[in-house]
């Protein structure tokens, strides 16, 4: 992997901003006009050199002192590059580390040490485990507040055992850390000695998550339908759309959905570049052997056949101030279709305490999950979401505001 | 590190990015300032659609304090892509009253394109503008969604932005609202610069080094031309200089360098421990002048 994408999450008082603000400052990846700003601004406030000013953005986020919504930062080692989607951790933002965790590879989840694995913990986890991240690190912070005392790291470790088992987190890690001053951050610390593991960056360095769509069968939803009609390329129809699974190759066979057609991949572009094959996440264009029906929306599969079912049943993040209400209609977009639907059935909804899903009333509110049928005008194409992120997420939006109003995964 | 797959995967998610904005709008055109940023845009758009020509205008908004070099690129680049080029001119703005000018010695016309912008959008029926910003430029930047909505007045709201889940775009709007979209947002500086010299991307002279007429003030070099007035204190002197980024030619400031080629200047910026906009004066008014002026619809 060259680059990671991981998120980060982590309530106000877990020295999350502190973390990313260590993490950028000691790989050097902060520019000395920023760290100016960041010196002037701390002194202005009365505070030591504050980290944490590195990644507050917005006025009113500097002003209340908390983060506001997801923010992007950037930062490469010698070895890779990495991309961080910085996302608050409150309960009222659960939209927004969903948003973040939908395009990461990894989460951090950050646990203060003097109090060990708290709701909160279960909760970012939880999210973690729905959006499918396929690692996560447990940052144990604030080792400098208990004597930097193994025992409080074990707890945490033990302590987290079953919300790994609840979240289904696949690859789970532990780094014992002190964001504010530094140990095991970039730079390993002497005053750990029990400590053997990797400092937190040299693990972000070597994660390896397993990505399943690189290996899957191959999946490819049509953006839009290329024509120049040029004298050059007048015949010229290509089917432009970014791999969402697998590899193709010219001369393979693929089928296309939803008409259920069969015909032969005859070539692969990249700009004026023609290649023989394509792999999971290129954008490209192809081109078949012969005039099928594809539009926007369609499908060119290869290998199983996708899910075509009107009615899904799925996970559902409402997002939205505004509540779900029973026979509302939404526009549903997905990857392999989009179209009117509804939910027609609210069957559970997660208590975000006990992190149980209960028998709901068949309304939705803002940050709430549930597990709902929802029942789509036509049948887009679709898949499992464990098994294709790409595929099996989908967005609800509001016919009217246009605003998204909920993210769902596919069962 | 390997840059070569990295700039792979960076162009292959702005290429979705820029299909994506093709079809989910009616008539989306790329904000092109003539800056780097928006030539690699321009030529991702020209990547993405091929063996087509490129599917949208180029709408360049423009001050009246430009670097002649800025507005003699623009028109052969145009040119070159086959592109319809929209202009959307700030003194006409003033003249027909809509826009003012700052008063005062640091008075410029960065704040009020925004005025110019939103005219030039409503009076061509644009829905969507794609740009070349990019989140490590600035930190409200650093909060922005790839496809960035913006009410009837132009107004981007950072406290009630759509979320953005895995890479399913939401480009609905209602009558008179517009979207901005922003292909590159996950490239950094460096990943612009790696990316131009592998595609072999032609760029204005500015961005290299050359002996320039300049002033020191604000802490970077900045090019005499006739709508700077000098105070008393400043003295013309000639320096090698280049810019880092290109806008009106009386805010932007350059740096003192050697760089003529882009090797040079990729060696360049990787030792460089300033950010790119460090030497933009309109960045420097206060702790939130982007954010504020982003709020008004700025690009």
């Amino acid at each position: 992997m060259n680059v990671l994408r991981f998120t980060t999450a982590g309530s106000v008082d877990d020295g999350k901003s502190t973390l990313i603000g260590r993490l950028l400052y000691d790989s050097k990846s902060v520019f000395i006009d920023q760290l100016d700003a960041v010196a002037a601004s701390s002194k202005r406030r009365g505070t030591e050199l504050d980290l944490s000013l590195l990644t507050d953005g917005l006025k009113d986020e500097r002003e209340q002192g908390i983060t506001i919504d997801v923010a992007y930062r950037y930062f490469a080692t010698p070895r890779r590059n990495f991309i961080l989607a910085d996302t608050p951790g409150h309960v009222q933002y659960t939209r927004n580390m969903v948003t973040g965790a939908s395009t990461a590879d990894a989460a951090l989840i950050l646990v203060d040490a003097r109090h060990g694995v708290v709701e909160q913990t279960r909760r970012h986890s939880f999210i973690a485990g729905l959006l499918g991240l396929k690692a996560v690190i447990v940052c144990v912070n604030k080792m400098d507040l208990v004597d930097y005392a193994e025992a409080a790291f074990t707890k945490v470790c033990a302590d987290f055992e079953s919300v790994r088992h609840a979240a289904g987190l696949p690859e789970v890690h532990f780094v014992p850390l002190s964001a504010l001053v530094g140990d095991n951050v970039v730079d390993p610390s002497a005053r750990m000695p029990w400590y053997s593991g990797p400092t937190l960056l040299a693990l972000l360095e070597t994660l390896e998550p397993a990505v399943p769509e690189a290996v899957s069968d191959f999946r490819f939803p049509v953006q839009t339908v290329i024509r120049p009609r040029t004298t050059e390329h007048h015949d010229f129809r290509g089917y432009a759309g970014r791999v969402a699974g697998g590899r193709v190759a010219v001369g393979d066979r693929v089928t296309v959905w939803p008409e259920e057609l069969e015909a032969t991949v005859d070539g692969i572009f990249l700009g004026s570049q023609a290649l023989k094959e394509a792999h999971y996440g290129q954008s490209v264009v192809l081109t078949l052997d012969r005039d099928v029906n594809v539009a926007r929306g369609s499908v060119l599969t290869a290998g199983s056949a996708p899910k075509r079912d009107a009615s899904l049943r799925a996970k559902l993040c409402w997002l939205d101030a505004k509540g779900h209400r029973p026979g509302v209609r939404y526009e549903f977009r997905a990857q392999g279709g989009h179209g009117q639907a509804m939910i027609a059935e609210v069957e559970r909804v997660l208590n975000l305490e006990t992190l149980a899903y209960e028998a709901g009333d068949g309304q939705l509110e803002a940050n709430q999950i549930a597990e709902v049928v929802v029942r789509c005008a036509t049948a887009p194409t679709t898949e499992t979401y464990t098994d294709q992120r790409v595929m099996g997420g989908f967005i609800l939006v509001d016919p009217v505001r246009g605003t998204t109003v909920a993210a769902g995964m596919i069962h | 590190m390997n840059h070569s797959s990295f700039l792979d995967e960076l162009e292959a998610e702005a290429i979705y990015v820029i299909r994506e904005a093709y079809a989910q709008f009616e008539r989306p055109s790329i904000l092109f300032s003539g800056g780097k940023d928006s030539i690699v845009v321009s030529h991702l758009a020209r990547k993405a659609f091929a063996p087509a020509g490129i599917p949208f205008s180029l709408v360049h908004v423009d001050t009246g304090h430009n670097f002649p070099e800025t507005i003699e690129f623009r028109d052969r680049y145009a040119a070159s892509l086959g592109a319809q080029l929209i202009v959307g001119s700030v003194q006409e703005s003033i003249d027909r009253g809509t826009a003012q000018e700052e008063q005062g010695p640091l008075g410029n016309r960065n704040r009020i394109q925004s005025v110019t912008l939103l005219e030039t959008i409503e009076r061509e029926g644009l829905d969507c503008l794609l740009g070349g910003g990019r989140r490590d430029e600035e930190k409200a930047r650093a909060k922005e969604r790839f496809f960035s909505h913006r009410d009837a007045f132009g107004q981007w709201d950072p406290k009630n932005q759509r979320p953005e889940l895995w890479n399913l775009f939401n480009g609905a709007k209602q009558p008179g609202e517009h979207f901005r979209v922003f292909p590159i947002s996950n490239w950094t500086e460096m990943n612009v610069w790696h990316y131009i010299r592998r595609e072999g991307i032609e760029l204005p002279s500015l961005y290299f080094a050359a002996p320039r007429q300049v002033i020191w003030r604000s802490n970077s070099w900045l090019p005499v031309s006739e709508y700077i007035t000098l105070r008393p204190t400043e003295v013309p002197v000639e320096k090698m200089v280049r810019f880092r980024t290109l806008g009106d030619i009386t805010i932007t400031g350059g740096i003192e360098s050697e760089a003529v080629t882009l090797d040079q200047i990729i060696a360049e910026v990787e030792t460089l421990r300033q950010t790119e906009r460090g030497n933009r004066e309109d960045d420097k008014r206060s702790e939130s002048s982007m954010e504020e002026r982003k709020k008004q619809g700025y690009f």
